[in-house]
Formats: structure tokens, C-alpha cells, sequence
């Protein structure tokens, strides 16, 4: 194992009953980099971190977190490892200072260690205030700073975030994406899942998840540039017509309208597919402007998902 | 390793948890005072004052007198008198009254034939079978002086003498309050502990909880702590309340009674963690709770007594930890027991316990799978 890989898994799978949560992924997370998992709900992102801290055991594969078998070696781990989980799960009816006092005992710290970690928590992350509230009276915002301080007191070398902002504001989200850049910067590895383009869009390295496979990783800037498609503006007035006009054209991967554009995405294999989409225009008579753009990591998103999908769909009929 | 920091940690919030939920703290504190107050004064197995009716055919001094007796008994009280036997028909059907007595015209000539060994009662009671206990109190009466001496003019014989041990002026609180001990005890410990774990099971906690190094040993020993001591706590409310309020004495010594109540706390928080492990929410944990509940009123000794039971429900009786605790608290409160004498009760607790600390133990998971 090398040093510089936190997680490394193999295989990895979860099987509920009948169904496959997680399929059999493969991961190399390096350390002291922000890690993210982009998918839709149910894509496997929960169950494979869940499988990752040893709150599940896989149905088959290998883990390896911070040099340590898991789930075999998973008190090791838990020593190491801050886990913020989908839902607030401190507690309501503790005040915020009861809450983090809580969590610095359980992780074993001692009582100067403690107050002197918890003092700067405080400050780091803007609970000076709020100290004497009870946990259930805090904001969305102000719940995420909590369980945040909470996992991070014993500064672990592993920061597991379950869609840590899908219930916050959009100044609350910077806000915590700047927290997450300096906990990375003291050589914590942060590994956080979520369902935002632009959260995934500001993490070091990227898995798009999708019915429990890992569908395209890497860089975001590696995936944008790498993207099987190519992607057509089409600005019209009328964005129906145009869309019926260029539906069934041979290659087309998607059509999405944003306002009073439409964001098309054409397969790699199609030559020149601006005048392949022009042609079609023209002959259906819809006046429209074309523009070759560059791909977002939406676009990625639904041509890893779409083309997968696609792919399982036909292997099903065939089968 | 076992942390006792860390056992210290979860009992801490435990306790703040405990005493911010105003609710829970009350009926934990109220429940005991509510139910002592209510069995102390309702419930009441030496009936008395029974609404009685009195249909008098003879109108004979021999009767009044007859009547009069009965009523100085006090089991009855005479509110209706009626003329004809439909009346007390009626009376009985609406619960006018739930006790009756006929006296027939002939009511002194039966007297007498009865002494030369006539076999036509001189008089005879109704009751409502209806109601519970009441039967016992119409077969109690004809052992009263009343008819003796009626009866038996000349003789008087002499019967057996009965002694009552522990409880010589049979008062119902005396046999009840030692025993709501441990009935209170089961419902807290079982009840309130269950739903204390399956509370954090579905508010999140516990997702959050199993990722630190908590261990579920130092998790359970540190949620039931809290309710050792509550436990404690209910136990000298009843047995302060019962001895303040319904004069029932502490015969044995205090000590050998916390003793006792300690054991049985532990039995009985094991109960309550088996079902928590069960259980998925707290409706489902409550529901559990109250099925181990009913079979122990009902089997333990509680309110019928334990020698009298069919050999089957005996049995099952042998497996509710409160069958055992009944025996002991009784033993230590009433009968003077010291702890040492009733060691079968506590060995047969404490195999109760292992048992269920072993099936917690195997069902509690550091997973969610």
C-alpha cells in the first residue's frame, strides 16, 4: 500500500436482498485531497461510504482506509475518521457546547485538550454564539457548521460527508467549501458525496456514480475535456420546433433547454454534428443559432449516466 | 478496552437528555405516585359497604335484628328496602344494588327447625356474580356471627382460630405496595430504556454514534446507568409513600431491599435492551414493552395469588422476573426476610439476566446491516 492513498477499495459490493446497491466498484483516493462521489439518489454514493467507516459489511471486495482492512480492522479506522451523516444526527435536545463536549470525550480527548479544541471549533467555524442554544433550535446552515466542528475535533486524517449541504442555503454551502479547503490544507483527506455540479466541480478528483457503478472519474477539468460528446448550443425562438426538428437524428445523446436555448449533446462519432443539427433545422424550417460550446460537468454527468443506462437497457431487451 | 471515560460521556448526556424531556421525568417520578395512590385507596380485596337491598317478609324482631347485624358488619350497607322479590330482580339488573337479602315470612320457625336439624336456610343471599370478588364476600358472610348465633342459639361452637402472619388486620395496601415496587420497576426500566435506544436508532444518532469509537458495551452500560438510579429512586418513593400514606411497615433491612431492587433493575433492563434491539421505532418498543407487561401483572402474584395457579400458567410465571422480585420484596418488606434467605429468587434473577445480556449482546451491532 502506498503512503499516499487513503482509500482503496476493490470490487467493492452491496447487495440489499436481491438488488445491487453498489456493483463492484473500484477507488484509489489519494490523501490530502477532496474527493467527490456526483450521482442521483439511490446511485450507491450513502451505501459505498457507509461500506467505507464499516456501518455495512460488503457482500463482496476489499477496503482498505488509511493502511487498514476494513470491516475487520474498523475500530482502528474509527479512531481516524470523522463521519457527518446525511441527516443532522447530534442531538436536538443538547446545547451545541454539550454536543461537541460529548463527541471530544467519546474520541478520548482530554479535558485541557478538549476545551482548548473545542474553544477554536468554535471560533473556526462561528458557534461562539450559538453555544448555549440546544442543537434543535439551529438553522440548516448552522446544524452543518455544528456537525462539522463535531467531526473534526479529534482532527481526523479522513473527513466522511454524506450530501453534507443538501439541506443549507447557497451562502452556507461556500461558506462550508471554504472550511473544507483548509481542513484539506492540514492534510486531511475529505471524501464527500453529493448531487450539486458545481460542489463536484471545486473537488481535486470526481466519481460520477450511477445504479451502484462508477460511470467516469478523474479531474473535473480531465472529465469536461474528455467528454464523449460534443456539445451545440441552439438558440431559437422557438425552442419546441427546434427540438422536435433535431429529435431521432443519428447520434444525438440529449437535449436539455436552458430559457430559450438548447443544450444538445452529440456523440464523439458524429462528423461535424453543428452542420448535421443545421441541416435538420433548415429543413424544418426553424430559423436557429448554432454554437459549438465547451462541456459542463452537467454534461458529463448525464453522458456517463445516459450512455450507461442506455447500454444496461439494451443489454436488457436482449437479453 | 473498556473506556470508563467513555461510559461516563454517554451516561452524562444520558442524564441531560433525561432531564430536559420534562415529560419522561415526570411520569417517571409521577407514574409511581399515581399508581401507589390509586391501588392504596381503590383497589380494596376486604370489600366493604356493599349497596345492599333488604326484602324483610317476617317484619319480626328476630329479622330486624337479623338486619341490623348485618349491617354493624359493615359489608353492607342497607339502601333499599322492598317489598317483593321482582323488585329486587330489577334492582339487581340496573345495579340499583349488587347484594340482596331475603328474609321469608317463616324466617323465625326456620331458625329453630335448623336447631333441631332442619335443613331449610332461614334466610338467603343474593349477589351479583357479575362483578369480581363479591361471590367470595356472599361465602365469607354465612360464616358470620350473625347466622352462627341465630343459628345456633344454644351451642356457639367452638371453631378454628385463623391467624393472619404479616398482615393481621388483612389490609389490601399492605399486600399490594410492597408488590407495585416491582411493577413500577418493570414498567420504567423495561419501558422507558427501550424507548430511550430505539429513540436514537431513528433520530440518527446511532449512525453517528457507531462511527466513533464508542464500543456497544460502553453504549449500553452508559445509557442504563441513568435508569439504575431512577430506579433506586422509584423504589423509595413507593416503599416512603406506602409506609407514610397506608402504614405498610419496612420489616427487613433497608439495605437487603436495595439489594433486592438492584438485582431486579438489572433483570429488567436487560429486557428492555433485548427489545430494543428488536424493536424499529419506539410504537413498535412501547408495544413490546407493555406484552411483557400484562403477563407479569396478571402471573407474578401481583394481584391473584401465585399457589393458586394452574401448573402451566406456574410456568411462565417462573420465566417474569417479576414473579421472583415479588417474593423478595415481600419477603424483605413484610416477612422480615434478610436477603440471604431468599437466595433461590435471586439466583433464578440473575439466570434471567445472563440470558437476556447474552441476547442483547448477540442482536446489538456495531452496523447498520
Amino acid at each position: 500500500m502506498t503512503a499516499d492513498i487513503a482509500i482503496r477499495a476493490h470490487g467493492l459490493a452491496k447487495r440489499f436482498g436481491t438488488q445491487f446497491a453498489v456493483n463492484g466498484i473500484d477507488l484509489e483516493i489519494p490523501r490530502a485531497h477532496i474527493y467527490g462521489f456526483l450521482g442521483p439518489n439511490g446511485s450507491g454514493k450513502s451505501t459505498t461510504i457507509r461500506m467505507l467507516c464499516g456501518l455495512l459489511r460488503p457482500t463482496s471486495g476489499t477496503v482498505n482506509v488509511l493502511g487498514n482492512e476494513v470491516p475487520r480492522d474498523a475500530e482502528i479506522v474509527r479512531r481516524k475518521l470523522g463521519y457527518m451523516t446525511q441527516r443532522f444526527s447530534l442531538w436536538d435536545d443538547l446545547t451545541v457546547r454539550e454536543n461537541l463536549e460529548f463527541m471530544a470525550k467519546v474520541f478520548g480527548l482530554a479535558r485541557p485538550a478538549a476545551r482548548e479544541r473545542i474553544a477554536l471549533r468554535m471560533r473556526e467555524y462561528d458557534l461562539g454564539a450559538l453555544m448555549p442554544q440546544r442543537a434543535g433550535t439551529l438553522s440548516g446552515g448552522q446544524k452543518q457548521r455544528l456537525a462539522l466542528a463535531a467531526a473534526t475535533l479529534h482532527e481526523p486524517d479522513l473527513l466522511l460527508l454524506d450530501e453534507p449541504t443538501s439541506a443549507v442555503d447557497p451562502q452556507s454551502r461556500r461558506d462550508f467549501w471554504e472550511s473544507l479547503f483548509v481542513i484539506v490544507a492540514r492534510g486531511t483527506t475529505i471524501l464527500v458525496s453529493t448531487h450539486y455540479m458545481d460542489e463536484a466541480e471545486r473537488c481535486h478528483r470526481l466519481a460520477i456514480l450511477d445504479l451502484g457503478n462508477i460511470v467516469a472519474e478523474g479531474t473535473p477539468q480531465q472529465l469536461m475535456t474528455e467528454i464523449d460528446a460534443n456539445v451545440i448550443e441552439i438558440m431559437s425562438e422557438d425552442t419546441v420546433a427546434a427540438r422536435n426538428a433535431i429529435t431521432g437524428v443519428a447520434g444525438l445523446e440529449s437535449a436539455a433547454q436552458l430559457g430559450t436555448r438548447l443544450r444538445v449533446m452529440m456523440q464523439k462519432s458524429v462528423v461535424s454534428p453543428q452542420a448535421v443539427l443545421a441541416a435538420r433545422l433548415k429543413d424544418a424550417g426553424v430559423t436557429a443559432q448554432l454554437n459549438a460550446t465547451t462541456a459542463s460537468l452537467e454534461d458529463v454527468f448525464v453522458a456517463a449516466t445516459r450512455l450507461r443506462r442506455a447500454a444496461a437497457h439494451t443489454a436488457g431487451t436482449a437479453a | 478496552m473498556i473506556s470508563v471515560a467513555r461510559i461516563a460521556a454517554v451516561a452524562h448526556k444520558e442524564f441531560l437528555q433525561l432531564a430536559r424531556d420534562r415529560v419522561t421525568f415526570g411520569l417517571i417520578i409521577g407514574v409511581p405516585l399515581l399508581l401507589i395512590t390509586l391501588f392504596g385507596y381503590a383497589i380494596n380485596f376486604d370489600v366493604r359497604h356493599l349497596r345492599a337491598a333488604v326484602l324483610d317478609e317476617a317484619r319480626s324482631s328476630a329479622s330486624r335484628e337479623f338486619i341490623a347485624e348485618l349491617e354493624a358488619s359493615q359489608v353492607l350497607d342497607v339502601t333499599q328496602h322492598v317489598q317483593s322479590s321482582r323488585e329486587i330482580d330489577a334492582m339487581m339488573r340496573d345495579s340499583t344494588v349488587v347484594f340482596a337479602v331475603a328474609i321469608p315470612a317463616d324466617f323465625e320457625r326456620r331458625l329453630i327447625d335448623g336447631q333441631f336439624g332442619g335443613n331449610r336456610p332461614a334466610a338467603q343471599i343474593l349477589v351479583d356474580g357479575s362483578q369480581p370478588s363479591l361471590e367470595n364476600v356472599a361465602n365469607a358472610l354465612k360464616q358470620l356471627p350473625v347466622f352462627q348465633r341465630h343459628g345456633q342459639l344454644l351451642l356457639a361452637p367452638q371453631r378454628f382460630e385463623v391467624r393472619v402472619l404479616y398482615n393481621p388486620e388483612r389490609r389490601t395496601a399492605v399486600q399490594i405496595v410492597p408488590a407495585l415496587v416491582g411493577m413500577i420497576l418493570h414498567m420504567t426500566m423495561v419501558v422507558f430504556t427501550a424507548g430511550a435506544i430505539v429513540r436514537e436508532c431513528e433520530r440518527g444518532n446511532l449512525e453517528l454514534l457507531i462511527t466513533t469509537p464508542v464500543s456497544p458495551a460502553e453504549l449500553m452500560a452508559g445509557k442504563l446507568i441513568p435508569y439504575i438510579l431512577i430506579g433506586l429512586i422509584q423504589t423509595t418513593v413507593i416503599v416512603a409513600v406506602g409506609n407514610a400514606l397506608f402504614d405498610v411497615p419496612i420489616n427487613g433491612r433497608l439495605i437487603d431491599l436495595y439489594l433486592a431492587a438492584l438485582i431486579y433493575i438489572a433483570a429488567t433492563l436487560t429486557l428492555g435492551l433485548v427489545i430494543s434491539t428488536v424493536a424499529q421505532t419506539q410504537f413498535q418498543a412501547f408495544q413490546m414493552a407493555f406484552v411483557t407487561m400484562l403477563p407479569s401483572v396478571l402471573l407474578s402474584g401481583f394481584m391473584f395469588p401465585f399457589d393458586g395457579m394452574p401448573r402451566g400458567a406456574r410456568l411462565i410465571a417462573q420465566a417474569l422476573p417479576l414473579t421472583h422480585f415479588n417474593v423478595m420484596v415481600r419477603g424483605i418488606v413484610l416477612r422480615g426476610a434478610a436477603l440471604t434467605d431468599l437466595s433461590p429468587q435471586i439466583w433464578k434473577l440473575t439466570i434471567f439476566f445472563v440470558i437476556a445480556l447474552g441476547a442483547a449482546r448477540l442482536r446489538f451491532r456495531k452496523r447498520l446491516d
